[in-house]
Formats: structure tokens, C-alpha cells, sequence
């Protein structure tokens, strides 16, 4: 009482001396003194909305101060103060409305306001409409993003309010954006909300649906068959379907008491097990009890004595069933803006559905063009000049080592790649040219042992590649400016490393032609693989075009091998992963043509999206359905999408 | 008696006298016996290795005499495994699970028994229904039947589809090992119903043979495995020979020749593939019980190559060249990968055999591949002084440069 009178001293003291009409923050919060001592979450709120609703200057920083742990009350007349500690137990007091510093104080006679984390997210959404008036743009757009990150019903107002006055129009068409959100998830007017909702309707936007999905979240409810539910219905289910299994309405039932509990078989058992007198359960005897009927029969004798509790027969739930209904109901009660809300997710839902198959589509174009980048080099061995590489796989792992060997040496990632490009052209054209003098040009006219003999070199580079790395992953990293992704909007978005890959890709595509049509090498090349001997006569050396041509192949599988390990983990096996969808690429496209490569990779890699899309929990099956497809699409076109004709197509 | 089967494959007797010999001196040597010269894991290794020597003949069958390169026989083989190795697993699942149960107070119902087996069986993969393909692993004669019925029906449809459409030389082989690497995709998915990447384990274990101890249990393998090699190089044999066996190499050589002269190629070459599919498919049955263990790792395309460089090193064409080929590669393998051979030092470097093993093998596999197309089956060319006729064509082989008899346009 004598605290009370006290204050209440003190209050008017302090009225009287200051000017007469005006409140200041101290009075405000001596008036509300009780609750912000007390600091309790249920109560503080009046104070905390006085406070924000004075429109005084200094209750931004009040609000600062008390929610940083900053703010003490001098015990001696409850008034309220920020200050910092200083030496020897002290602490430096300020006063609140103009900064004055008020005195050096001894702790002991103050009181440090504490308030909990309850509390300090009360002062925290109070002090987001100063945030959002504040004059740096920086803090604004940092309030804005906190309220996007945590929006609440209390900072509708204040953002509304600071509208107005928002001079930066980006800033403020962010702030009109955000008031659309929050008036949909919090407004109390409908008919605002549901213009809001319309206004939004067809948004890609992520945070549009994150507000819109909220409001038709259903819960099941179940409720007599006679009554009309209140609730805002989304629908009824009937039980037994597959939208609601009878087990699942029985338990709803059960979970709502108004239904008993059905006996679990293990409780069964357990009430048969104590009820066995001389080896039998109520005159069946126990080892008869392996079948459901014993059981059935045992049981029921049990209940016939009172032994049990009754068990729930399958009709009794039929019944309880029946006589009650099932429905899903909406948590926001408003039926219109649920109606309005399923209208403008559903607009969002076909432009989402619209970008997602672009996103898919782009996803499939970077894949085809990886798998374009592994099988160009085949297609060149394999199809211009019939040897089959299964070591093929190998060169791009060993293109994709020397990226690593070149970055250990060279820091730069820019610097690195440039070198490692060309670094890579040449050792792998040369393990090309190594392997057709020693190995390949032996078995020309053996394709099946040339396959063998190159799985063979395959094992073989593997386990050196092992022995000499390691069998754990390199990393091969790119270049900074290749980091990030290319993003249209919240749904369609490509990585910069796919890009450069398609970009490669077409390079290559552009190399190939050039190099086949244009140039002297090219012109030899398509007439030994024509034919040899006529060739042969006309003075070209098939055995120099042919180990060109291999090196020139196996030199783009290593060049494949760096741009393939900027994304992929570079191991011993970075090869073995790609040689099938390789083989398959070369195989459908059409042998012999850099067209049906093209062709054969595009369908490859838009079919395995496809599939991954259709069937997205499992990347696995999707290449077995994959592979399963390109079996049966081998037995309607044998010789690939674009087969050749006449005599280049052989047999 | 001139014209019998025995007296125009001498061979045929040699190989069945030498694994006779073979099976009973590891007999004699085994700790069954008592002598205890060999380990009983050396028995299951040998006992393995005759399995091995049965899928060798059967790719030398497909590829040696018919020309298909088949990259996916031991795909079948890994099928004929996962068929016996449902019932193993299924049968020694419920001894234990009927053992444990046998002391609640209420008796199981035969519902809970299976829901237990299915529990303790799919756990690892975070199920615990008996999928579809599980049907039959109750009963050992089914699941026998289907160590037979799978390989052949997969290999019957795949077949059809590829020859059929013409598919020859590499393509083939490509499509083949497709098949083969969507088969081991497809296994190693958890929801397959064959346990994903853990694939089917404690295969050792037979079913109701408790009291007999592993020593014993390797010999019988062993014999089974015998007998299914004999039986099965004697089968081959009959198949090569004859009539049958020259269409078929006529049909390595040059496969439009033979549908000229009016033989219904595709079926010869289906008939071919569906039962070395079939003999793959037995042996993997014989050969898993031993290994303990099949995972889809087995079934990845790398086995299959390597089923064809066994072939190819022992000499294809020839029955026992395969059976020699399987044997030495995999023992002389397993004796290098098992780190039992001593590295050598290079000064700075020590070559460690685990490490260097596999380099050698794949260059040795050049090195045969290049300079004896025969493998090691040549050697008995060379021994008894047989000489293939001189035909100046290019080497023997299925394709283009097979049996070129340019002597008669020359």
C-alpha cells in the first residue's frame, strides 16, 4: 500500500515537473508501471500497445532499450531509466526523452527490467512499425524481411500505416506486396480479404502460396449423422474409401469418444494367456489355439464368463460407422475466403504447373547435353569409323583427373580451367593415338575383340587411376563466376555450370561439322570410313586418318571428362557411370551421324527427366524404365533415330 | 561304334575322367575326410570355381560357337541365385522364427508366423509384406522350377525382341549389357522385394540340415557342382556336335549364309541363348549356397565382361578352354586380390598385388586378345600338333574377318 502511495507521489511529482499538458514516455510507463514490473506476457500487452499508440517521439527507443535487457528502475521513486554498467558496480543512467545522462548509480539500488522472451517478442512486433518508418531503407527492407519471415496479425496495422510515407518505391511496392500477404492471413474484414486473394490469384511466388496453402488446411472431424456441422466444411468422406479407410474412421471414433476401443490382437492373446486353466483356455485346449476360429471361439467363452471385455465385432463398427459422418473442415472459418482461396491456388497451381514443365524442360536440355558431351567421342570412334571404345569412359575420367592435376598446380579456378581444356585435349589424344598404333588398328576387322581388348585397357586405366588417387572423390572446382544460377522466377531457375555445359556442347556440335566438312581431315576421314580401299588409291593413309580420327575422338572425351568433373565427383568410376548411357546415346541417335547423336541424347535426357519427373521418389527405377524403353525402342528403328543409307550403313 | 558321340569328342572323356579325379582327391584331402589338407573354405572356393567353369561353357556355347557376344549371362546366373536364395532365406527364416515362437503361451496362428517371417525377412528395408515375387519361396520344388523358368523366360523374351529385329555383332553386346545394368538397377531399389543393396544373406544355411556341419555341407556342394559341370559339358558337348553344332558355327561365321541356305536362324540363335541362359541360371543356384551371400552388386555388367575374359583367355570355341579359362582367371584372381602374394619392392615404390592385380589382368587381356586368339586352350593345339587349316584368310572370329576364304577367289 505504502509502495502504491508512493509511486503514485512520485508520479505526480514528475507530471508536475515537467511541462504542464504534454505526456511523456515516463509518465506513460508509470502508469503502466505495475504491468512492466510485473513483465508477465498475458498482461503486459496494454502497456506495450499505450507505448506504440503515443506516437512519442522516444518510445522506439524505450522499446529498444527494454527489449535489449537495457532499461533499470531507480527502487527509490520506480522511475525508469536506460543505462549501461559501469566500474565498481555502478551504472550509468540516461533518461529517455533527451539522452541527458543522469548520474552514476550504485546497482544496489536499482532494479534491472528482465523481461522474457514472451515479452521481448511483444516489444519486437511493436517496434516493427518504427523499423518500417525508420529513415535508413536498409533497416526498412530488414523489418519488411522479418516480417515476411515470421508474419503475425499485429503487424498488419503498422505496416499499412507506414505506406503512405514510403519515398522509396521499390521499398514500397515490397510493403503494398506484404500488406496484400498479411491482409489474407490476418484481416478481419472478409470481403478485404477476399479482394486481396483475387489480387494475388495466378502468383508464382513462393510466399504467396506459403500464405494461400495455410488457409485450406483441413483437419478430419467426425460428428453424429443427424447434426449439420458448423464448421466451415471442405468436404464429407465416406469411410471404407480410399480418402479414409474404415480402421482410420473407427480410431477417428475412438479418438473422439464416441466409440470403445477395439482389442488389439496382441490384447487378445494376452487375455487368453491369462485365463489358461490346466492347459486350456476355457475348455479348447492350448495347442488348438493357431487358428483365428479357436481363438474366436476361446474368446468368446471368456466374455460369456465375464473372464474379458467384450470384443468389438466387425458389425458393431459398421454400425458406429453409419451413424456417424465424416468431413474434412477448413481451419479458416470464412467459407468465402476458402472458396476464393482454392479459385486462386488453382490459377496458381496451372502457371506453376505451366513453369515447371519449362523448368523440366531445361533440366532435360542440360542432361542431353552432358550425355551429347560423353557420347560425341564415341560417336566419332564408333560410328565414323566402327570401333567400339569401351575405354571411352576412361579418357573422360582421365580428361577430368588432369583438371584436378592442373588446379593443384595453378591456384586461379579461372586460370585453371582455361589450361586444363587444352591439357586435357592433348594427353587424352594421345592415350587415343597410343592405344589405335598398339591395340586397336590390330583388330579392324575383329569388332567383338576390339571391344574386349578395350575393356581390357578400361580395367586397366581404373586400377591405375585407383592406385594413383585414391579411391576417394577429387574435387575439381569451377570458377567463381560459374557458381550461382540463372533464376526467371521462383519456379524456373538453371545453375551457370549447365549453362557453360550446353554452351560447350554447341561448340562442339560446331567443331565436329566444321572439322568433318570443312577441312582436309574430315574430307579423308568420311572417305575411309566409306571406303578404305578406294580411298587408299586415291593416296589418303587410312592407317594416319584413322589414328587421327581416334585421337581426335578420344581428345574430345577428355575435354567431356574436365567440364563433366566441375559437377560431377571426379573418382576412378567417373567413366564406368557414363559409358552405358554413352553406348545407348550413340546406339539410338544412329550410328554413323553426328545428327542422331544429337538426337539420341536429347531423347535420352528428356526421357530420363521424364520419367524421374513421373516417378520422382526413385532416380533408380527411372533408369531401369529408361533402359527398359531404349530395348524396345531398338526392336522398332534397329538402326537408331537417323539410320544412314546405302552402302555407309553397312550389312 | 566309329560314329558314336564318345569316340567323336575324345575330349568329352578326357574332361569327365579329369573332374572325376578331380572331385574325389578333394574328397580324400578335405577335413570331412579327416586328412584336413584342405580348408573347408578352399572346398567352397573350389566348389565355387566348378560353378563358375559351368557358366563359362555356357558363354562359350553363346559366343565361342554361336557367335553372340552376350554380356549378360551372369545376370542369369544371379537370377538362378536370388530363385534358390528366396527359398534359403524364406525356409531358415521360419525354423527360427517357429523356434522362437514355439515358447509364447498362445500358439501362433500360421497368419503370424508368416507376418514374423515377413518382418524379420524385409526389416532391413523398412517393410514387412511379402512381396508378389515371394509368392512361391514356400515351397522348395517351385522355386526350383523357377531357377529354371526365370533365366529362360527372361532370356526367351529378350532374345526374341533382339533377334528378331536383326540386332547383331555389337549391338547386341550393347543391348545385352543394357539389359544386365537395368536388371542390377531394378534389384537394387529397396521396394523391389529382394531387399535392395542387402540382398539375401545367410544362403550358407540349408534349411533342416542343422546337424550337418559346414565341412560336410561344402563337400556335398561340391559334388553337386560336379555333377552339374559334367553333366552340363556333356549336354554341350552334344549340342556342338552333330548336325545342330554346325548350323550354329555356321552361324558365327556368316550368319546370311545360313539363312540363305534356308535354316531358320533366329530360333537357332533363341534356342541357344534361352538354354545358356538356363545353364547360367543352375549354376548361379549352386554357386550362391556356397558364396553365403548374392547382392545386385553381383549382377552389375562388370561380371559379365569378366565371364567373357575368362572365356576369351581360356580359349573360345573349344568346351574346355572356357572351363580351363574360368578356372585359372578366378583362382589365380581370388589368390592375387586376397593379398596373400608377396609385393615386390621397386626401389621408391612397392608394388602391392592387391593393387596391381587388376592392371595385369586387363593387360594380359590385350595381350591374349592380340596375339593368341586361341587363349590357353591353344596350348593344346600346340602340344598335339593340330594345326588349323591354312586358309590365309583373316583370324577366326564371328564377324566381318570370320573365315575369309579368299584362297577361292584368289
Amino acid at each position: 500500500m505504502r509502495v502504491t502511495l508512493l509511486a503514485l507521489i512520485a508520479l505526480c511529482l514528475s507530471v508536475l515537473s515537467t511541462t504542464a499538458q504534454d505526456t511523456t514516455v515516463q509518465d506513460l510507463m508509470q502508469s503502466h508501471r505495475a504491468v512492466i514490473e510485473k513483465g508477465s506476457r498475458t498482461t503486459i500487452e496494454p502497456a506495450i500497445s499505450a507505448l506504440a499508440e503515443s506516437g512519442l517521439p522516444a518510445v522506439q527507443r524505450v522499446l529498444q532499450k527494454w527489449q535489449a535487457k537495457d532499461m533499470w528502475q531507480r527502487n527509490a521513486d520506480g522511475l525508469f531509466f536506460y543505462g549501461a554498467e559501469a566500474e565498481d558496480r555502478q551504472v550509468r543512467l540516461f533518461d529517455f526523452a533527451d539522452d541527458a545522462e543522469i548520474g552514476l548509480f550504485p546497482k544496489s539500488e536499482l532494479t534491472q527490467l528482465k523481461p522474457n522472451s514472451g515479452v521481448r517478442a511483444l516489444i519486437g512486433a511493436a517496434l516493427v512499425q518504427f523499423q518500417l518508418a525508420d529513415p535508413n531503407p536498409e533497416r526498412r527492407r530488414a523489418a519488411l524481411l522479418a516480417i515476411q519471415r515470421d508474419p503475425d496479425a499485429s503487424q498488419l496495422a503498422p505496416l499499412r500505416a507506414s505506406i503512405a510515407d514510403e519515398p522509396d518505391t521499390d521499398i514500397r511496392a515490397q510493403k503494398e506486396r506484404l500488406a496484400q500477404l498479411l491482409t489474407i492471413g490476418y484481416d478481419k474484414d472478409e470481403a478485404q480479404r477476399i479482394a486481396a486473394i483475387e489480387a494475388v490469384s495466378g502468383s508464382l511466388s513462393l510466399d504467396v502460396r506459403a500464405t494461400l496453402n495455410p488457409l485450406l488446411q483441413t483437419r478430419p472431424m467426425v460428428a453424429p449423422a443427424n447434426e449439420t456441422p458448423s464448421a466451415n466444411v471442405a468436404r464429407f468422406l465416406q469411410p471404407g474409401t480410399a480418402d479414409l479407410s474404415a480402421g482410420d474412421a473407427y480410431a477417428m471414433l475412438v479418438e473422439a469418444g464416441l466409440a470403445t476401443a477395439r482389442a488389439t490382437e496382441a490384447d487378445r492373446i494376452a487375455a487368453l494367456a491369462a485365463n489358461i486353466e490346466n492347459g486350456a483356455v476355457a475348455g479348447i485346449p492350448v495347442a488348438q489355439l493357431n487358428t483365428t476360429e479357436n481363438r474366436d471361439r476361446a474368446y468368446a467363452a471368456l466374455v460369456a464368463a465375464d473372464k474379458a471385455p467384450p470384443f468389438v465385432t466387425e458389425a458393431d463398427v459398421g454400425n458406429a460407422l453409419t451413424a456417424h459422418q465424416f468431413f474434412e473442415v477448413y481451419s479458416d472459418p470464412s467459407a468465402a475466403v476458402t472458396t476464393a482461396a482454392a479459385k486462386a491456388l488453382a490459377a496458381t497451381d496451372r502457371t506453376v504447373g505451366f513453369n515447371q514443365a519449362l523448368d523440366l524442360a531445361l533440366d532435360a536440355l542440360s542432361l542431353a547435353s552432358i550425355f551429347f558431351l560423353a557420347a560425341i567421342g564415341l560417336a566419332i570412334t564408333f560410328g565414323v569409323m566402327g570401333v567400339i571404345n569401351m575405354a571411352h569412359g576412361e579418357f573422360i575420367m582421365m580428361g577430368a583427373y588432369t583438371g584436378y592435376v592442373v588446379q593443384q598446380i595453378i591456384p586461379d579456378y579461372t586460370v585453371s580451367i582455361l589450361v586444363a581444356l587444352p591439357a586435357a585435349f592433348a594427353i587424352t589424344f594421345a592415350a587415343g593415338v597410343a592405344m589405335e598404333r598398339l591395340v586397336i588398328r590390330w583388330l579392324y576387322n575383329r569388332p567383338l575383340e576390339t571391344l574386349l581388348a578395350t575393356f581390357g585397357i578400361s580395367i586397366a586405366l581404373q586400377q591405375i587411376a585407383k592406385n594413383i588417387f585414391g579411391t576417394q572423390a577429387r574435387p575439381l572446382t569451377s570458377p567463381a563466376w560459374l557458381d550461382g544460377a540463372w533464376v526467371l522466377n521462383d519456379v524456373v531457375s538453371i545453375s551457370y555450370i549447365r549453362i557453360a555445359i550446353f554452351v560447350l556442347a554447341l561448340i562442339f556440335l560446331g567443331v565436329f561439322l566444321f572439322i568433318m566438312k570443312r577441312t582436309r581431315l574430315g574430307l579423308e576421314t568420311r572417305a575411309v570410313t566409306q571406303n578404305p580401299r578406294m580411298a587408299a588409291s586415291m593416296g589418303i593413309n587410312p592407317d594416319r586418318v584413322n589414328m587421327l580420327t581416334f585421337g581426335l575422338g578420344s581428345g574430345i572425351a577428355g575435354i567431356a571428362g574436365v567440364a563433366i568433373g566441375l559437377f560431377a565427383k571426379v573418382t576412378s568410376e567417373l567413366g564406368s557411370d557414363y559409358i552405358v548411357q554413352s553406348f545407348m546415346t550413340v546406339v539410338v541417335g544412329g550410328v554413323g551421324n553426328i545428327w542422331g547423336t544429337l538426337a539420341g541424347a536429347a531423347m535420352i535426357g528428356f526421357l530420363q527427366k521424364g520419367i524421374e519427373w513421373a516417378n520422382p521418389s526413385n532416380t533408380l527405377a527411372a533408369q531401369t524404365y529408361m533402359i527398359i524403353f531404349i530395348i524396345i525402342f531398338i526392336q522398332f528403328r534397329p538402326r537408331g533415330i537417323i539410320a544412314l543409307k546405302g552402302r555407309a550403313a553397312g550389312d | 561304334m566309329e560314329r558314336s558321340f564318345i569316340f567323336r569328342n575324345p575330349s568329352v572323356l578326357i574332361f569327365l575322367g579329369c573332374l572325376a579325379l578331380f572331385t574325389l582327391g578333394v574328397t580324400m584331402m578335405s577335413e570331412a575326410a579327416g586328412s584336413g589338407l584342405i580348408s573347408t573354405s578352399f572346398v567352397k572356393t573350389l566348389g565355387k570355381t566348378l560353378c563358375l567353369c559351368l557358366v563359362a561353357i555356357a558363354m562359350d556355347l553363346v559366343w565361342g560357337y554361336c557367335g553372340i557376344l552376350s554380356l549378360g549371362h551372369f545376370a542369369f546366373f544371379g537370377l538362378g541365385g536370388y530363385m534358390i536364395g528366396m527359398w534359403l532365406m524364406y525356409a531358415r527364416t521360419r525354423d527360427i522364427v517357429v523356434a522362437s515362437l514355439a515358447n509364447a503361451a498362445i500358439p501362433p496362428t500360421d497368419q503370424e508366423i508368416s507376418d514374423a517371417i515377413g518382418n524379420q525377412i524385409f526389416g532391413v528395408v523398412g517393410s514387412a509384406e511379402f512381396p508378389l515375387v515371394w509368392a512361391f519361396s514356400s515351397s522348395l520344388t517351385m522355386q526350383l522350377a523357377l531357377v529354371i523358368l526365370v533365366p529362360g523366360l527372361l532370356a526367351l523374351v529378350f532374345g526374341w525382341l533382339a533377334f528378331r529385329s536383326r540386332v547383331t555383332g555389337v549391338y547386341l553386346s550393347i543391348l545385352t549389357q543394357a539389359m544386365t545394368l537395368a536388371l542390377a538397377l531394378y534389384l537394387f531399389q529397396n521396394d523391389s522385394g529382394l531387399r535392395g543393396n542387402n540382398g539375401l544373406s545367410g544362403l550358407q544355411n540349408i534349411p533342416g540340415a542343422d546337424a550337418v556341419p559346414q565341412s560336410v555341407m561344402s563337400l556335398w556342394f561340391l559334388w553337386a557342382s560336379a555333377l552339374a559341370l559334367g553333366l552340363g559339358y556333356l549336354l554341350a558337348a552334344w549340342v556342338v556336335s552333330g548336325k545342330f553344332g554346325s548350323v550354329i558355327r555356321g552361324i558365327r561365321d556368316d550368319e546370311a549364309r545360313v539363312r540363305f541356305l534356308g535354316y531358320p536362324v533366329e530360333s537357332f540363335k533363341l534356342f541357344i541363348f534361352v538354354l545358356t541362359a538356363i545353364i547360367a541360371g543352375i549354376a548361379g543356384a549352386l554357386y550362391y549356397p556356397q558364396a553365403g551371400i548374392i547382392n545386385p552388386a553381383e549382377v552389375a555388367p562388370i561380371a559379365s565382361i569378366y565371364l567373357a575374359v575368362w572365356v576369351a583367355i581360356g580359349g573360345r570355341g573349344r568346351l574346355y578352354g572356357a572351363v580351363i579359362g574360368a578356372a585359372f582367371v578366378s583362382l589365380v584372381s581370388s589368390w592375387f586380390t586376397g593379398g596373400q602374394v608377396p609385393g615386390f619392392s621397386l626401389g621408391a615404390y612397392t608394388v602391392n598385388w592387391v593393387d596391381w592385380w587388376q592392371v595385369i589382368l586387363g593387360l594380359s587381356f590385350v595381350m591374349v586378345t592380340l596375339f593368341a586368339p586361341k587363349g590357353i586352350g591353344g596350348l593344346v593345339d600346340l602340344m598335339t600338333g593340330a594345326r588349323a587349316p591354312d586358309r590365309h584368310g583373316a583370324d577366326l572370329g564371328p564377324d566381318k574377318g570370320s573365315l575369309q576364304e579368299q584362297e577361292a577367289t584368289q
